[in-house]
């Protein structure tokens, strides 16, 4: 598995709880569109996946997220 | 052409549905006359006031309005100008010495709103390099003054010393670092852990800036608020506070022994690029704060108030925003914004004004009836206010 495919992997594990709807997940997935998701819960999934991945996701850098891929670039840029 | 008013929609469907009702507009509620701190006229009805943050009732202090006339008629209306050009009186600078000797501090400098304090300092002192880490509930001030400087935003969730601990060991340690917390929150009334926080930030290098809006005047030994009762305040770089509640008039101050705080005065965008406080206002203010010092009293009788209150409203059922009371103001947590909405106006109805707060000012979509209390409150207007609450708890099946 390429680092990038592993990330992906453990994103959509950090995803599933807070995924209430159900929705089917891809790269191509919009946090706030698709799955829904108010402030309060951006909070706690952000809160995870810097625990998860020792690394700080400043809320700059949470405005140029929008989709679960884009998540997975920054991610793979801020443990490089 | 697209109409730039298309956005608002949402908000006024939502504000026309809950009209719809006939439900009196919370949003638009006008005071005809103000009889004391406690009580006015509304809608030609005499109102006890439980939702005005006038926490020492200063507002009509003889001392403090004779101060204020005595200004009005030496200095005139206002300064018409920056206190960088020629916005500064003796007023000005007696105000910040006042602010000096309450706080024991060695710098003050007065902003024209509190709003205008959290903004500039903020912005200011962290730079596009810099990371502020604060407090997911922090006033729409503080993220403002996020907004309007460009430093790296890291928030953590709310009274969580180790989610705070946690990003500060992750940010470069060479960085800049400012940590930005409140002593009281407003929403809920709840304080914050700012012995351990303050600690936690200063072991990682950061800056503290604490913003003590909700506690001047009546809470620690000495009124400074939460970190002097927490015994942190000299491990706090700054803290921000506003004349509009304690005090009883309106602007905004920062306090600091930080060396150099004085510069803040020449590159504080908010601070000089706006008009400064009416010579009226800063009078009130520097009156008003001198007689904070010695209001032991007072403060002692405002606690009683948030007590009885506290436990009283607990007593008929409601639920709180703390368990104990931290401060004084209770949130009463109601269970969504239309039965919010209906108590407010059974409220108001039978003669009390509380504030009701909805999303996004509160947490976790929250709507709240707020009620802050007065050291001017009298016993028997606290037994007023709690047997309205009943009968209006009553009438829109809040209790039972």
């Amino acid at each position: 598995m390429s680092d990038r495919s592993h990330i992906l992997a453990r994103v959509l594990e950090l995803i599933e709880p807070f995924n209430k709807k159900g929705v089917d997940v891809s790269e191509a997935t919009r946090f706030a569109q698709d799955l829904e998701w108010d402030s309060l819960t951006v909070l706690d999934f952000v809160a995870n996946t810097e625990d998860e991945f020792d690394v700080i996701i400043t809320m700059n850098m949470q405005a140029e997220i929008e989709t679960v891929g884009q998540l997975v670039d920054a991610l793979e840029k801020l443990k490089a | 052409m697209t109409d730039l008013f298309s956005k608002f929609d949402p908000l006024i469907e939502q504000r026309a549905a809950l009209l719809e009702t006939g439900i009196t507009d919370p949003f638009n509620l006008v005071m005809d006359k103000v009889e004391s701190p406690t009580v006015a006229i509304c809608n030609g009805r005499r109102t006890i006031l439980l939702g005005t943050y006038n926490y020492m009732g200063m507002t009509f202090d003889p001392d403090v309005i004779a101060a204020g006339k005595k200004a009005l008629d030496e200095f005139g209306s206002g300064t018409t100008g920056s206190r960088v050009l020629n916005g500064t009186y003796g007023g000005h600078k007696a105000v910040e010495q006042a602010l000096q000797d309450f706080y024991g501090m060695d710098h003050a400098m007065v902003f024209s709103t509190g709003y205008q304090a959290n903004l500039g300092v903020i912005s200011t002192v962290a730079g596009k390099e810099d990371y502020i880490i604060l407090d997911i509930d922090s006033h729409a001030s503080i993220y403002d003054g996020c907004a309007l400087g460009n430093a790296q935003i890291v928030p953590f969730r709310h009274n969580d010393i180790e989610a705070l601990e946690k990003r500060l060991k992750r940010i470069p340690k060479d960085a800049g670092k400012l940590v930005v917390l409140e002593g009281v929150y407003s929403m809920l009334g709840d304080i914050a852990p700012l012995k351990e926080m303050v600690a936690v930030s200063k072991a990682n290098g950061a800056m503290v800036l604490v913003d003590e809006a909700h506690s001047m005047g009546f809470i620690g030994e000495h009124g400074r608020g939460v970190a002097e009762a927490q015994g942190v305040i000299d491990d706090v770089d700054f803290i921000i506070g506003t004349f509009s509640k304690s005090v009883g008039t309106v602007g905004g101050f920062c306090v600091s022994n930080h060396p150099k705080f004085e510069i803040l005065r020449l590159v504080c965008r908010p601070y000089v690029f706006t008009a400064s406080l009416p010579p009226s206002v800063v009078a009130t203010a520097a009156t008003s704060i001198r007689k904070l010092m010695n209001s032991a009293d007072k403060r002692a009788h405002l606690w009683e108030n948030s007590k009885r209150l506290h436990a009283g409203l607990r007593q008929l059922g409601f639920t709180l925003g703390t368990d104990e009371p931290q401060s004084a103001i209770i949130a009463v947590i109601m269970p969504d914004l239309e039965k919010g909405a209906a108590m407010w106006e059974a409220l108001l109805h039978e003669g009390l004004y509380v504030n009701l707060a909805r999303p996004p000012a509160t947490p976790a979509g929250m709507t709240l009836l707020r009620c802050s209390l007065c050291a001017l409150h009298s016993e028997e207007q606290v037994g007023e206010i709690l047997g309205m609450f009943a009968a209006a708890g009553r009438a829109t099946g809040c209790i039972s």
